[in-house]
């Protein structure tokens, strides 16, 4: 078994809305991540899928203290086999350890500021981190920025001058520069074209067996997170609804939820047009959850017991947990493993 | 063969050697560069490519709703289906604000957009907005555009239609926004739907659901989809015909199930292999296109794809233009690996 790298222990994320029934009503609460445990490994790649407005992009931030949450652990296994409170850390220790954890974003055109060149963005964490002299950092930048695809000729360019594909290699080289343990990528993918989708998912893999990285890895595109990951953490409205290997996951799904986005994807196949599970229904307003199970309205599987009573996330096979009350009854579709014969 | 037959037979739309020029600081750039095809009655039309090829372009080229900076040239030749008698139009030659355009804008061919947040005013209700387009075309009774708005709203799967008539946009999430301006588009019965990416800003669950309207949408009314996406997914559940467009060129035309199973043209091939698909070998690499999309100002005359293209041929693929090539009667790619050698339009 390998070393764990970090254990996420009952997470949860409150956020304060209006109430809408007054103008000077009490403030509502919004759960928005709601008990949220799983353990990390070190070099593996964890994928959190889900709809939009699921949590899964403020999970990922508040592991990296982007935002802060309302309670719960995030313990970190540093290098020296130390367990520390990621949350709880401030100053010195804090900085120390966000070398350690970084994080790639969504958006390559907005996350790189356009005043700084291609040299400053990859070389402002070295310069905030560590004491290096002039030429030890160029050569840091020059070392990272050919591992990342970036032809160093273009460094003292801004960031206006590049594609969207070089732009993510750039947040890339950015994010691993402080030789980070874990990664966080939120959509890093999903702004781009699918050829150049491709060459950024290779490098990432690339990197992660060069460097033994571990990602989180979060989209909501199941063809790519059953590509890359190793586990994959399923969220619907702020809980974690399934949470297995991919095999496993894809192979045999044990939540509704997740046959359900499964069967939603288009097949890049004509001949391929299985029949579909269409979802009724659009994700509920988790400022107004629904009762019991949060999927009960949409699943087709419903009881009277999934409006009454919400299902706990339990471990139902070999490391395979699902948070369904029918989980080892109902008999549901995966994905087959056809090795297609298209292109 | 009969002059009915001979009807039948007559596409609803045909593009010809469509071109878009833009004018920029540092020369002129090529948007869309010499686009044929034809949309048949009924029958959709994918148009797929990735971002910068023009596919937008040129899908709003054909209602003539660009910016004035885009210099058009070519034809769109239309001609209504059920207009008796119906003469042929060239929609390019149309006064873009003209009256004759705006009677086939909305009613004859309309156009669901990407963005439906921004697609609607904020100011006006949902009803008024889909009223709008009725009572320009279809009616001038108030009380019965409210009466077809509100059967259209119950068609495209909205419940509840009295209450949220009176809605604002941004009462509605992102997929009932979606619906309303499908709902929006068809409610004057048009021939041709311009759909441009119309389900890429929603979840998958959602992006089902309306694919599914769309589709049977379109057995009800009957009417000819011109869908412009960059996800081939999409494109193998929804079209009949497929137009793989790359710099500004469709690189190959094929129906569906034999571009999917029989591609030609290097960068479709690249595209299908690119894409990770469900059910795929989790621990195969991706195939890669290496390199990216170059812009496409001052072009010399040469293949669009050359740098990337792993089987380019020096000396024939960088010094002229690709001519298209049939290589069965539906089936049209434009790379020199299948043209005639001695060069020249082989069709």
């Amino acid at each position: 078994m390998t070393k764990p790298i970090l254990d996420v222990v009952h997470l949860h994320k409150d956020y304060q809305t209006k109430s809408k029934t007054a103008l000077f009503g009490k403030p509502k609460n919004v759960r928005v991540l709601n008990d949220i445990s799983f353990e990390l490994f070190e070099g593996e790649t964890l994928s959190i899928v889900g709809e939009s407005g699921c949590g899964k992009t403020t999970l990922g931030r508040c592991i990296v203290k982007g935002i802060s949450a309302s309670s719960g652990e995030v313990i970190y296994h540093t290098e020296e086999e130390e367990r520390v409170d990621f949350l709880k850390l401030k100053g010195k220790e804090a900085k120390k350890l966000r070398r350690d954890i970084q994080m790639i974003f969504q958006d390559p055109y907005s996350s790189l500021s356009p005043r700084m060149s291609v040299y400053d963005i990859i070389s402002e964490p070295l310069v905030a981190n560590f004491k290096l002299k002039k030429s030890e950092i160029d050569d840091k930048v020059a070392d990272i920025a050919e591992k990342t695809g970036l032809n160093t000729s273009y460094l003292k360019r801004y960031p206006h001058a590049f594609s969207g594909g070089q732009r993510q290699r750039i947040a890339i080289a950015r994010a691993l520069i402080t030789q980070p343990r874990l990664i966080v990528c939120d959509e890093a993918v999903s702004a781009l074209d699918v050829s150049i989708q491709a060459q950024i998912i290779n490098l990432l893999k690339d990197l992660q067996e060069q460097f033994r990285i571990t990602y989180i890895f979060i989209s909501h595109d199941l063809s790519i997170v059953q590509n890359i990951s190793d586990r994959v953490a399923v969220m619907h409205l702020g809980r974690i609804v399934e949470l297995a290997s991919t095999d496993a996951l894809f192979g045999s799904p044990k939540h509704p939820y997740t046959e359900a986005l499964m069967s939603a994807v288009p097949q890049p196949d004509p001949e391929r047009q299985k029949s579909r599970i269409i979802l009724e229904g659009e994700v509920p307003n988790p400022a107004n959850p629904p009762s019991g199970c949060h999927f009960h309205p949409r699943c087709v599987y419903r009881t009277d017991k999934c409006v009454q009573q919400a299902p706990e996330l339990r471990e139902i096979g070999d490391r395979h947990y699902a948070a369904c009350h029918y989980a080892e009854e109902l008999n549901l579709r995966g994905v087959q493993d056809e090795s297609a014969s298209i292109g | 063969m009969t002059t009915q037959a001979i009807r039948t037979e007559q596409p609803l739309l045909s593009v010809k050697d469509l071109k878009i020029r833009i004018q920029m600081d540092n020369g002129e750039m090529k948007a869309v560069d010499g686009v044929d095809f034809e949309i048949k009655k009924g029958k959709t039309l994918g148009l797929v490519g990735e971002s910068g090829c023009g596919k937008s372009l040129t899908s709003r080229a054909l209602l003539g709703i660009n910016p004035k900076e885009c210099e058009t040239s070519g034809a769109v030749l239309y001609r209504s289906a059920t207009d008796q008698p119906s003469e042929q139009l060239n929609l390019l030659s149309l006064d873009p604000n003209g009256k004759q355009i705006r009677s086939i804008r909305g009613r004859k061919i309309s156009m669901i957009f990407q963005e439906p947040m921004t697609a609607f005013s904020p100011m006006y209700t949902i009803g008024n907005q889909i009223m709008e387009a009725i009572l320009i075309h279809r009616t001038k009774n108030k009380k019965e555009a409210k009466r077809i708005a509100l059967d259209m709203l119950g068609k495209v799967g909205i419940s509840d239609q009295e209450k949220r008539f009176d809605q604002y946009p941004h009462e509605f999430s992102g997929g009932m926004r979606q619906r309303a301006m499908i709902s929006m588009a068809l409610s004057c019965n048009p021939e041709l739907l311009i759909a441009d990416e119309p389900t890429t800003a929603l979840d998958v669950t959602i992006q089902a659901q309306v694919l599914e309207l769309m589709r049977s949408l379109q057995a009800d009314f009957g009417m000819a989809i011109l869908l412009v996406t960059h996800d081939l997914g999409i494109i193998a559940q929804m079209c009949d015909e497929v137009a793989v467009m790359y710099l500004g060129k469709i690189v190959e035309q094929a129906p569906v199930k034999e571009l999917f199973y029989n591609p030609k043209h290097p960068y479709t091939k690249g595209l299908l292999r690119s894409m990770p698909r469900l059910g795929g070998n989790k621990s195969k690499r991706l195939e890669s296109i290496e390199g990216s999309v170059p812009m496409p100002i001052n072009m010399p005359p040469m293949c669009g794809f050359y740098d990337r293209c792993k089987d380019r041929i020096e000396g024939v693929c960088n010094v002229r233009d690709v001519p298209k090539t049939q290589i069965s009667e539906d089936h049209s790619v434009r790379c020199f690996l299948y043209s005639d050698p001695h060069g020249g339009e082989s069709q």
